[in-house]
């Protein structure tokens, strides 16, 4: 039920960007979604490739600090206050988000939202008795 | 600024010899020193058996180039009294200074070495023209270093009116200068730009303070550094030299002339050696400082390396000593570095950092001096596998990493993460190290 998700510690230099994506794009792996986090010294590049596993080998082989993580996704219709709904469900539980980042699929009217919670387990439970639509790495 | 200071000759039998007749003395002294370390020391003995060199073979300081050195790793390998020439009940004192891996370098003093000691700083203090009129406030650290006592031992001798402050609690440092009216301070030069900056902050305005000279060492310090002490503690700031090995502060001091330290050379014969092969440079030439103690009898040290590279001048000095001067430190040819006073090496920081999971044994010393004031940062490559997901756990291991240096070392220092593989590989001895300092 969980999609995967690589991130990767850059600093945070001119032409490091670049090299990450030249090392996968070299490969023919592309990205589904990719976010970076930023702090004056370094950032966190997270994204999910088509292929997660051969780029976290490709990324591995070539020196990079690549650690694989798990993230909750979820499905909702893209329309205003659909993200503060899921939001609210998991302030009310007291569930901290750890970090999100939402991408929109014009073809299906959707938006998906990937959260990377501290108890995973119990968030969701807790969308999957809401009825909200959880993905897993194929659907994306 | 007018100077207040009326500086005077404390010895001159000694500090005003001619050539000839200091080479005549510095002879007689190291005949008997050499056959006093080849009866009493193992490790003397046996460096001079090892080439064939005989105590009788010295006969004058034309023959000091013949003799072995020796160097820290000696006083290591020797931990911690194999380096001692006289029995243990001789010993009145140990001094100890910060190593590499824990391993403090020790040396014992008699009280014939504590009064040679003592006499070097009234030297120095007359330089300064500290008197027995005099309030003389150590701001150095009394302890192990040798900072504290030395200048507290010398002016007492002198006798002036000594306030054993110590280091810290820069509040009540003012206070004591403004209240016992203190006309010297000794301390750190970085210290002293410090109390300059806080005595605003605490309400203290120079002129309610006495002070009219500051004896400063234990870090190398630059004219520029001079100036703003002169100017924000209204005095005249002179720089002391000296390390634990060789005695502690007043190996050589400063004269009023400002332009090289005096090097008390009827105590410690000075010389510049090259670097990489060893070979005695003349007066003039930038080397390596090597001592040689001719009067020491608790752990005279010949041949000293010291490490510090500088220059020596036998000009006369407009002060009327004829003693030789040693120009400023320029550096250190291995990889101590001092940081506000505190001796670092980088291996101490590779320990603290080996402590940490999730970095590598890839490190670059960055060292800098902003405001005066030296500061450190120390980049480190994280490993392949660390947690790189949340900004919460990199940071996490920063602080971690931070706080160890902290707690191996005594300072602080920036920790910033790097990629793996980022940090330059060297072939032989790795380069740890970028001093920006500009002194």
């Amino acid at each position: 039920m969980l999609v995967k998700q690589l991130s990767v510690f850059m600093e945070n230099k001119p032409g490091r960007l670049y090299k990450l994506t030249n090392a996968l794009g070299k490969e023919g792996l592309d990205f589904v979604t990719l976010s970076i986090a930023d702090t004056k010294d370094y950032g966190i590049v997270r994204f999910i490739a088509r292929d997660n596993d051969k780029a976290y080998e490709v990324l591995k082989n070539a020196g990079f600090a690549v650690e694989q993580t798990s993230l909750i996704g979820v499905e909702v219709p893209d329309v205003p206050n659909a993200l503060a709904e899921v939001i609210g469900l998991l302030e009310k539980e007291d569930i901290n988000i750890e970090y999100l980042y939402s991408f929109v699929l014009t073809n299906y009217n959707t938006a998906k939202i990937l959260l990377k919670v501290e108890e995973t387990d119990k968030a969701i439970k807790l969308f999957e008795g809401k009825g909200i639509k959880l993905l897993s790495e194929k659907i994306l | 600024m007018k100077s207040r200071v009326k500086d005077y000759i404390y010895s001159p039998q000694y500090e005003c010899l001619s050539r000839s007749e200091m080479q005549a003395l510095q002879s007689e002294r190291l005949v008997k020193l050499v056959k006093r370390v080849y009866d009493n020391v193992a490790v003397y003995r046996a460096k001079m058996d090892a080439i064939k060199l005989k105590p009788e073979d010295i006969r004058s300081v034309d023959d000091l180039y013949k003799l072995p050195f020796t160097t820290k790793q000696d006083l290591r390998n020797n931990y911690p009294f194999g380096m001692l020439c006289a029995p243990k009940e001789e010993i009145v004192r140990l001094h100890a200074s910060s190593g590499t891996t824990g391993k403090l370098t020790v040396v014992g003093y008699s009280q014939n070495d504590l009064d040679v000691w003592a006499e070097c700083v009234c030297r120095a203090l007359g330089m300064a023209g500290v008197t027995k009129e005099d309030t003389v406030h150590v701001a150095y650290g009394y302890g192990l270093f040798t900072g504290g006592l030395g200048l507290h031992d010398g002016a007492t001798k002198m006798g002036a009116t000594v306030v054993p402050a110590s280091s810290g609690n820069t509040k009540r440092q003012l206070s004591l200068l403004r209240d016992f009216g203190a006309t010297a301070i000794a301390c750190t030069p970085s210290y002293a730009i410090y109390l300059g900056t806080e005595m605003e902050n605490n309400g203290i305005s120079v002129d309610e303070l006495k002070l009219k000279v500051g004896i400063f060492g234990a870090e190398p310090w630059s004219d520029n550094m001079r100036k703003e002490i002169e100017r924000t503690l209204n005095i005249d700031a002179l720089d002391i030299y000296g390390l634990s090995e060789i005695s502690g502060p007043g190996v050589a001091m400063e004269c009023m002339a400002k332009n090289g330290s005096h090097v008390q050379e009827d105590h410690f014969i000075p010389e510049i050696v090259d670097p990489v092969t060893l070979e005695p440079l003349p007066y003039g030439e930038k080397g390596e400082l090597v001592f040689t103690t001719i009067t020491k009898t608790g752990q005279p040290l010949v041949r000293y390396r010291t490490r510090d590279i500088t220059s020596l001048n036998a000009e006369k000095c407009s002060c009327g000593r004829t003693t030789v001067r040693m120009n400023k430190v320029l550096g250190r040819n291995d990889d101590m570095l001092i940081i506000r006073g505190v001796n670092v090496f980088p291996s101490q920081i590779e320990a603290a950092i080996m402590n940490v999971s999730g970095v590598a044994p890839h490190y670059m010393i960055y060292v800098d001096r902003v405001d005066n004031l030296d500061v450190m940062e120390i980049h480190v490559e994280v490993n392949e596998s660390i947690s790189s997901d949340t900004v919460g756990s990199l940071e996490a291991l920063r602080k971690k990493i931070e706080s160890e240096i902290h707690s191996y070392l005594g300072i602080s220092a920036r920790v910033r993460l790097v990629e793996p593989n980022t940090v330059q590989r060297s072939e032989g001895k790795a380069v740890r190290v970028i001093d920006k300092r500009k002194i």
